[in-house]
């Protein structure tokens, strides 16, 4: 571990993290965080699970390599910058901070996820945001800015979560079957052509209000500020909202 | 539509003694008693007493009497009244047939069939009057090995996070929703005064309970809900929840009734919708995936405490909780077919899963066969009625218990299995903030420790009878054990012989 240059809001520290084991690397991103690091580089990061999921701090954490499997879970205030691709759970059950990702997500991307926002450039695998949930002033949002696999928003019941469709490079849609199957709170908005039967009995489609455009636009206008994208461009093109059709999905399930 | 069921229950009141003082009609959250004015009396509304005896016990002149309906079908071996009225309920209602409480079928309660040993000559019994008796137990996963430093004769082996408790007996899980915020602080209060452990369930942390957290199980299940870096911060151990042997393989639908505003701040979603925790984690699909969580919890939490896989016993358990284990759970939490819910489909409830006395042999035995029994600790769940009970369970490899059902019982529960209702009269299946309080925390507690030190002071007195001065050497000792009335096979699986033998 080196102590390099010095940042306007603390001392930014380099670990090189090679083959160190998720256990002592967190210990190492604790203690640099102790000590009063505000920003962390970690370089050769080769598959390391868990990354910062012990922190409590607001400290950057910008990871050079692939992170390994539930970066960030329960991530409770920190900033998480990857360069390069994250591999599945990545925000998994996340309360509060931010994660980008610069280049792809795997599967069950934000599962769970009851704050923060997870802003990814490309694609996510299957069953991202899968009971997302919101929370009085908590409301987590996941930005894709490809498109998603099956299971999107499985059983939501609550946050954002924004399809930009950007990688589709004129094909035909987004491919994900299953789309908020139980989906019972929170709002998907989806840029680029979906069909009925790819979405979930539970769902409904309805225009964007002026509200909705708001929300949209913060968050599209961070995302094109994460990744060098034109925001007006992106949003001048068509969006379908997608939202419960019920509070109570399976109210009548049941004979007492 | 009217409906074709008949009366569960008739209900008796004695013209002598009712003195019509309404006490019967404000108890009966049923609506099973209803005041006539004009006629200035008492009416009874039979159709909906669930016989939960809540009018019978606070009446105060004894007037009333709660019986089964002796209305009787013709009989028929086949077609018992039960499934006559299910098809009936069903008719009407045309659902999933939802039921509370653990399974009541007839299958065989193996402790009824599993006797102790006790000293006779050969091997003095101990007086526990007398002398120490040690139930402390401690959860965790305990090293193959010890290496001590020969110089100051202290441990060297760096030992895995223990939770010590007092008494084999644990309450098991119970969200706030499921049952009352009174009903949890009681739950709370006696596990910390009889030095033990309550398990929130997957409701969340009331803040109010926050004070009682070193005494907290936290569950982590499908849901998430309420989970956060506090409340696992707080908690003295964590569960990860796969499945309940009230209900194994599928997930929990909390009705929007019972999300309060109190409940939707504690699980952290919004008031008045369905609580849905889905049938599995969708992070976890494997062996692997559950290593995957079980090592996210213990990063989450530095390693400073154990985790726990809480799954309901199911055919293959042995082979599940020996994956379980090398994935990396501390303690393997066991829930057998008689464990008991707030509300669960009644065709799983009574049909899925095996009893809780098998699967504890079976996962014990497949432990020790592959050298890691010591990896894990169990703790076993499913209808524990007694401290005998307790014992013979421990003697078949459990390291301690879950009790709920019993618990409840010291509460005022009478089992009418009318939970998913919300309306339960002994205010405990309820989040109704008026029915809440009929359980004082202040007597509610002191009912449980009492329990607790009831059932404490008999296994003191099984254990000094076979001659044991520590639990810890009953534990997997199935020589202190007989079965009666068994088969081969069923000796076989309970690696116990039969009495006589």
């Amino acid at each position: 571990m080196t102590t390099n240059t010095a940042t306007r809001t603390g001392p930014a520290v380099c670990i090189d993290v090679n083959g160190t084991h998720h256990r002592e690397l967190n210990g190492q991103i604790q203690e640099a965080v102790a000590k009063g690091a505000q920003r962390i580089n970690l370089h050769s990061v080769h598959g390391q699970r868990y990354i910062a999921t012990n922190l409590r701090s607001e400290a950057e954490i910008h990871i050079h390599g692939t992170p390994g499997n539930d970066l960030g879970a329960f991530l409770h205030g920190s900033k998480l910058i990857v360069h390069g691709n994250a591999q599945d759970g990545c925000g998994n059950t996340m309360n509060e901070g931010e994660i980008v990702v610069h280049g792809h997500a795997g599967d069950i991307t934000g599962l769970s996820a009851r704050g923060g926002r997870i802003f990814i450039r490309e694609d996510v695998g299957y069953r991202a945001a899968i009971h997302m949930k919101e929370y009085e002033g908590k409301r987590p949002a996941l930005v894709v800015g490809g498109t998603a696999q099956d299971f999107l928003g499985e059983y939501m019941a609550g946050g954002i979560v924004v399809v930009l469709g950007l990688t589709q490079n004129g094909q035909n849609g987004h491919q994900a079957s299953f789309v908020g199957t139980g989906m019972h709170g929170g709002v998907i908005y989806l840029r680029g052509q979906i069909n009925g039967y790819q979405l979930g009995k539970e769902v409904g489609v309805s225009k964007l209000t002026r509200k909705d455009r708001a929300i949209l636009r913060d968050l599209v206008t961070r995302f094109a500020a994460h990744f060098g994208f034109d925001a007006e461009e992106i949003l001048a093109s068509r969006f379908v909202k997608l939202v419960p059709l019920y509070l109570r999905p399976y109210g009548r399930l049941y004979t007492y | 539509m009217k409906s074709y069921l008949p009366p569960r229950f008739v209900i008796d009141r004695d013209a002598g003694r009712c003195i019509a003082c309404q006490v019967c009609v404000r108890q009966c959250s049923f609506d099973a008693h209803a005041y006539d004015g004009e006629e200035d009396a008492i009416r009874s509304y039979e159709e909906n007493c669930v016989g939960c005896h809540r009018c019978a016990v606070f009446c105060p002149t004894g007037a009333l009497n709660i019986r089964l309906n002796p209305l009787s079908y013709r009989p028929n071996v086949n077609w018992q009244p039960e499934f006559i009225e299910d098809v009936i309920r069903q008719s009407e209602g045309g659902g999933v047939l939802l039921t509370g409480m653990g399974n009541d079928k007839p299958y065989r309660v193996y402790w009824d069939h599993l006797l102790l040993n006790a000293s006779q000559v050969t091997n003095p019994s101990i007086d526990p009057l007398r002398e120490p008796m040690e139930l402390r137990t401690f959860l965790g996963r305990k090293p193959d090995r010890v290496e001590l430093d020969p110089a100051s004769l202290s441990l060297k082996t760096q030992l895995a996070p223990q939770v010590a408790i007092e008494l084999p007996v644990l309450f098991s899980a119970m969200s706030y929703g499921a049952i009352s915020l009174n009903v949890q602080e009681s739950l709370a209060r006696a596990a910390t005064e009889a030095g033990t452990l309550f398990n929130v369930g997957e409701g969340g942390l009331h803040q109010k309970l926050y004070k009682y957290a070193n005494n907290a199980i936290v569950q982590v299940a499908s849901g998430r809900f309420g989970v956060h870096p506090e409340y696992l911060d707080v908690a003295r151990f964590i569960e990860i929840k796969i499945g309940q042997g009230a209900k194994p393989g599928i997930g929990g639908h909390l009705p929007a009734g019972k999300v309060s505003e109190d409940v939707a701040e504690t699980r952290m979603i919004p008031a008045g919708t369905d609580a849905l925790s889905p049938a599995p984690q969708h992070d976890i699909y494997s062996i692997e995936d559950l290593a995957q969580l079980i090592y996210a919890l213990k990063e989450a939490t530095n390693y400073t405490k154990p985790i726990s896989v809480k799954i309901a016993a199911v055919h293959n358990s042995a082979a599940i909780a020996s994956g379980m284990v090398r994935a990396g759970a501390d303690i393997i939490a066991l829930d057998g077919l008689r464990g008991a819910t707030g509300a669960a489909p009644k065709m799983i409830r009574d049909n899925v899963g095996i009893p809780i006395e098998l699967a504890i042999a079976s996962v014990d035995t497949r432990l020790r066969e592959e050298g890691i029994r010591n990896q894990a600790s169990i703790i076993a769940g499913g209808s524990f009625r007694n401290s005998a009970d307790v014992v013979k369970a421990i003697a078949l490899g459990a390291d301690a218990v879950y009790i709920g059902t019993a618990a409840l019982i010291a509460l005022g529960c009478t089992v009418c299995q009318q939970c998913p209702t919300g309306k339960c009269a002994w205010g405990i299946a309820t989040t109704d903030p008026m029915l809440s309080r009929r359980v004082n925390p202040d007597i509610g507690s002191r009912r449980l420790v009492n329990l607790l030190r009831g059932w404490s002071l008999e296994i003191k007195e099984m254990l000094g009878g076979m001659g044991i001065n520590a639990l810890e050497s009953l534990r997997g000792n199935r020589l202190h054990l007989r079965g009666l009335d068994l088969t081969d096979g069923e000796l076989d699986v309970l690696g116990v012989r039969l009495a006589g033998r």
